[in-house]
């Protein structure tokens, strides 16, 4: 395309004159019936009274009149018009009236449904003539495609994650008629739920933020030291364990977040097998003590130990055998060259896998939810808030604020702390020798830590596995097939075959808006990454910080950001297929970033400036030279945007509707009324889907890759349940 | 009329406050090759970079073949480059890699072939077409590279530091290629390296860097036996600098005294005061007994290297020492001995104080 203003134009123009303005779903249905709705902005306007419209025609005509005079200032103008009055006159005029009160002077309020795909392709329009005048005008050196992929990423994220946020922010400092009360914010923010002592002096609980906090100080702790006498035992003994290492790099990714409560339960609950067995032979009173703070604990111990060993297993395998070999010939035996070279070259890596896991834990939405009990945290009480019988917004986004900023500062403390310290002295070759051996007495302890956690870990898959398929996992172990067949059946009826489980509609949507998602999850993030890594631009520091919060925000905050965002027009998206496949792609879009930030840097900046000095514009280099060389990356991207949107449960909990149901959603909800069999038979089935996805990346891009793409995100940061 | 293939007017890089490449102006000749020679960090390969725009400039302005390039971008320019790692694209064979510039120019795939395959036989790569980059040694790789970017016939090559990645026998080897490839195509080219004798064997003109400025621009010749300031000096041969005395001046000539000897040497402006004489080490012979001026010494420190003995001698009276190779092996001199040095005039060069 030679001259790309011209299509855009004509989109923008066909997008006013052609699309239906508003309304984003059965838009087929409402032209066909000609619902007054679906006629594009020019009808609105002149016969549906929309007089407001009208400006937005100035966005084409300006933008027309700068493409037949050659003036890219005006394309530049036109677009940021469109895109101002369309957000403008969005905000002000909505379903039920003015959007702001100080408007009523001007009268009676118009009303307008939300915005559709007219509105969304003029917008689009809009901002590729922008995208493109800036590129005329010799920004980022005349590149069309270097100022487009700028504007469209940083718009989406700004819409999609910004505007979200504040919304957030806007809602806490609301009441319930809609008026700013910051009082009741207050009073809200310092609400003895949330930080009161009541545990410490006898009578009542804790506040939700104070468990939050405990509770991930604590799994950071054991998390961390799980991990790193696992990766002391995997990498720095003759222990062989090749396969069980890849077993383990791969399981937080496969297992959806809450399944590991629900076996815990299943196991030590009141009625639990272990539980009943202490209490028949041993006579150990049953309790309920796996409900609270123990349980969800080892849980996510159990769950987030595997993150923890990935990253100390990159870092002790950074360090560098020479320095240890060198303190060996300096007279140091196993303890003290531990103790004065080893643990001081991997304590920096200790402190990011402990900030990671406390990110992880303080996120961490399905095993509070699970095995929650009294013990009340943050990221369950935004859920309760929502949909208990309190419904109370304010609440909610009250506490999706604390809980941000207790994520938020310790991703910031992590990336500073990753920044401050290098603690890898790999240079990738040349740096031949042999790790000294373990101290005998840390071997010990090592060992003495990681086998019972094996132990637990294999009962613990044993029953997601298996126990969907015995009648009463412990008391009553008979084989059945009853639960799979309730959730998987296939009826042969009137009309031929059908899918009569309960469980396949839910499992289609999920797969369905999983895949819808892949693409542009993998194809968003890849985009940042490399804009971040090979563009130079006004306000990248800004992009940068944006992009980061993507990967800090917990899941549940992120579900009650789009309730509150998308709720209302101008973007009414809940109840749709359309929001979800949204809160997948934005969730998500750090997998795609890292895999995209990790083998960008392996690839020599050189290959790109050499493709632009044979006359090869970005996106041919991008195309040509960049995505085939980066291959494994983008196939990686795609499976992980897929198996993560699969196990998302966090995110989405407050956004499925009877329509959309997703199959980890559902599983919570047969948990929850007590059909553990049900629950563990759909996570099995899914963890079987995933283990197949893994295995389309093994087969595509061989075994090795796995693992250092599980490195590189264990040592990037954060992926939040 | 020849219009000038590059000119530099003024132009400066800053990251930051730090300038990497500050104020600097300077033209090429077409069908000329100019070296950018200098120490690591000198703003030798981000003047590259800046020409091909790789880097925008922050300053200044950049023509090449008499238009102003210096608001495009590296795609938009005539220039193509020979990168330090050659850069080749590991996923596409010769043949693809050597059409990659023409194909994006929108030439057809048949035509492209043609032109690549007579360029890959220029560069003696002829049956190589389809082998993959990673199938070839490092001298192939090398000349796919330039290859690759002749195929464009640009109006300015540029290669950065073309032979750091060859071993030393085939360095001298694929030098001589590349002067002998620029003199039969005609080609301007820009060249860019640390290795002072790479620099004088290979150009027709080289621009000495030294933090982010240019120290010297000139002939290889003038280069060596002009260099306008020590640090020229001492940056190309090894020259043995000492500080001296300028105890007389007239039109042409100052007169310095070292140890008992005058030597009449080209002013070049300097006044009376002091100044650095760079004596080369082919001006300095050891006396072996000859009477006449000679410059008393003894001999500090003895080194055998095969073909002729190299000493430093520290001179009597003086602060200071030189550096003498000799060809005589077969009765080599000890520490400790009288050595007097005899000194041509016409390899020393007097440069002003820093």
């Amino acid at each position: 395309m030679k001259r790309p203003e011209r299509l855009w134009l004509a989109l923008a123009a066909a997008a006013l004159v052609v699309l239906p303005w508003y309304g984003l779903e059965d838009t087929v249905d409402a032209v066909l019936a000609l619902r007054p709705e679906a006629m594009p902005a020019l009808g609105q306007a002149a016969f549906g009274g929309c007089f407001w419209l009208l400006p937005l025609l100035l966005a084409p005509a300006l933008a027309g009149w700068g493409v037949a005079r050659g003036r890219p200032r005006l394309l530049v103008a036109g677009g940021v018009i469109g895109i101002a009055w369309l957000a403008l006159e969005g905000l002000a005029i909505i379903h039920r009236g003015w959007g702001w009160d100080f408007l009523s002077v001007l009268g009676p309020a118009p009303t307008q449904p939300a915005l559709g795909w007219g509105a969304l392709l003029f917008a689009l329009s809009c901002a590729m003539l922008v995208a493109i005048g800036l590129a005329r005008l010799g920004r980022c050196r005349g590149d069309v495609f270097v100022v487009a992929a700028i504007l469209l990423t940083g718009l989406s994220i700004l819409l999609f994650i910004g505007l979200p946020l504040l919304s957030v922010l806007a809602s806490a400092v609301r009441d319930d008629a809609g008026h700013t009360d910051v009082s009741q914010f207050l009073h809200k923010l310092t609400d003895g739920s949330i930080w009161g002592f009541g545990c410490l002096h006898g009578g009542g609980a804790c506040g939700s933020a104070w468990n939050s906090l405990a509770m991930a100080l604590l799994v950071g702790v054991t998390s961390t030291a799980l991990g790193l006498a696992f990766a002391l035992v995997a990498v720095r003994t003759r222990v062989r364990m090749k396969s069980l290492l890849g077993l383990l790099s791969i399981l937080p990714v496969i297992t959806p977040p809450f399944v590991i409560g629900l076996a815990l339960i299943i196991l030590f609950g009141h009625a639990g097998m272990a539980t009943v067995f202490l209490a028949d032979h041993f006579d150990i009173p049953r309790s309920r003590w796996i409900y609270g703070l123990p349980g969800i604990a080892i849980a996510q111990t159990l769950a987030f130990t595997p993150i923890a060993y990935l990253v100390m297993a990159g870092v002790l395998q950074a360090v560098s055998p020479s320095m240890e070999e060198a303190a060996q010939t300096l007279r140091a035996g196993p303890w003290r060259t531990f103790r004065t070279v080893t643990w001081p070259l991997i304590r920096p890596g200790i402190a990011n896998a402990f900030l990671i896991g406390f990110i992880e834990s303080m996120a961490d939405f399905g095993n509070p939810l699970m095995l929650g009990g009294n013990y009340t945290v943050l990221s369950t009480d935004i859920f309760f808030a929502v949909v208990g019988a309190t419904h109370d917004q304010g609440r909610a986004a009250v506490l999706a604020i604390v809980l941000l900023v207790f994520t938020l500062s310790a991703f910031m403390a992590q990336r500073l702390w990753q920044e401050g310290r290098s603690f890898t002295s790999v240079s990738g070759k040349g740096d031949a020798g042999l790790h000294p051996p373990l101290p005998g007495g840390l071997k010990a302890l090592c060992a003495a830590a990681v086998l019972p956690w094996i132990v637990l870990t294999v009962v613990v898959y044993g029953i997601i596995l298996g126990g969907g398929f015995v009648v009463d996992f412990g008391r009553d172990n008979s084989l059945t097939l009853k639960y799979f067949l309730t959730a998987f059946s296939i009826e042969h009826g009137v009309g031929g075959w059908f899918l009569s489980g309960s469980a396949w509609s839910s499992f289609i949507t999920t797969l369905e808006l999983a895949l819808v998602a892949m693409p542009f999850t993998a194809g968003l993030g890849l985009l940042t990454a490399w804009l971040l890594a090979r563009q130079d631009f006004a306000g990248k520091g800004l992009f940068e910080f944006g992009t980061m919060m993507s990967f800090a925000i917990p899941g549940t905050v992120i579900g009650i950001a789009y309730i509150l965002a998308f709720n209302v027009p101008p973007l009414e998206l809940t109840g749709t297929g359309i929001i979800l496949v949204l809160a997948f792609v934005f969730r998500n879009m750090p997998v795609g970033i890292r895999a995209g930030l990790a083998s960008l840097s392996q690839l020599d900046r050189s290959l790109d400036e050499a493709s632009l000095t044979l006359g090869a514009r970005s996106f041919r280099t991008v195309r040509l030279v960049v995505l085939p060389i980066i291959r494994p990356a983008v196939i990686t991207a795609m499976v992980y945007a897929f198996v993560r949107a699969v196990t998302a449960v966090s995110a989405v909990i407050f956004l499925t509707t009877a329509q959309y149901q997703l199959a980890t959603v559902y599983i919570v909800g047969r948990a929850d009324v007590g059909e553990d069999g049900m629950a563990l038979v759909y996570s099995a089935a899914l963890i079987v889907v995933m283990v197949a996805a893994l295995g389309i990346i093994v087969l595509l891009v061989g075994r090795q890759r796995i693992g250092r793409r599980g490195l590189a995100a264990g040592n990037m940061g954060v992926g939040v349940a | 009329m020849n219009r000038l293939a590059v000119e530099f007017q003024g132009v400066s890089k800053l990251y930051g406050q730090a300038a990497a490449v500050d104020d600097v102006s300077f033209t090429i000749e077409p069908g000329t090759l100019v070296t950018l020679l200098g120490p690591s960090g000198c703003g030798k390969t981000t003047t590259l970079r800046l020409l091909a725009g790789l880097e925008p400039a922050s300053r200044g302005r950049i023509l090449i073949g008499g238009r102003d390039v210096t608001a495009l971008s590296a795609a938009e320019r005539n220039v193509s480059m020979v990168f330090q790692s050659y850069a080749l694209f590991p996923h596409m064979n010769v043949r693809e890699n050597a059409c990659y510039g023409l194909r994006a120019g929108g030439m057809r795939r048949a035509e492209a072939e043609a032109v690549a395959r007579e360029k890959l036989r220029q560069v003696g790569l002829a049956g190589f077409e389809e082998r993959l980059p990673g199938q070839l040694s490092g001298g192939q790789q090398q000349r796919v590279a330039v290859a690759r970017a002749i195929v464009l016939e640009p109006e300015v090559l540029l290669f950065d530091e073309p032979l750091s990645n060859l071993d030393a026998k085939l360095r001298r080897h694929v030098r001589d290629e590349i002067r002998a490839l620029q003199q039969t195509l005609k080609l301007t080219v820009v060249y860019v390296t640390h290795d002072q004798q790479e620099a004088l064997a290979v150009s027709d003109r080289v621009i000495v860097m030294n933090a982010g400025r240019i120290a010297q621009d000139g002939s290889p010749r003038e280069l060596y036996e002009q260099p306008v300031s020590r640090f020229v000096a001492d940056f190309i041969g090894d020259a043995n600098l000492m500080p001296v005395t300028v105890c007389g001046i007239d039109d042409a000539t100052a007169s310095v005294s070292l140890g008992g000897v005058t030597l009449s040497l080209p002013r070049r402006g300097l006044a009376d005061g002091t100044a650095e004489l760079a004596v080369r080490p082919q001006a300095l012979r050891l006396a072996h007994g000859t009477t006449g001026p000679v410059l008393p010494g003894h001999i500090r420190k003895v080194c055998y290297l095969g073909s002729h003995m190299e000493y430093e001698v520290v001179l009597d009276g003086i602060a200071g020492a030189f550096f003498i190779s000799d060809p005589d092996v077969v009765r080599p001199l000890v520490e400790g001995d009288a050595a007097g040095i005899l000194v041509d005039a016409a390899a020393v060069a007097l440069v002003p104080p820093e």
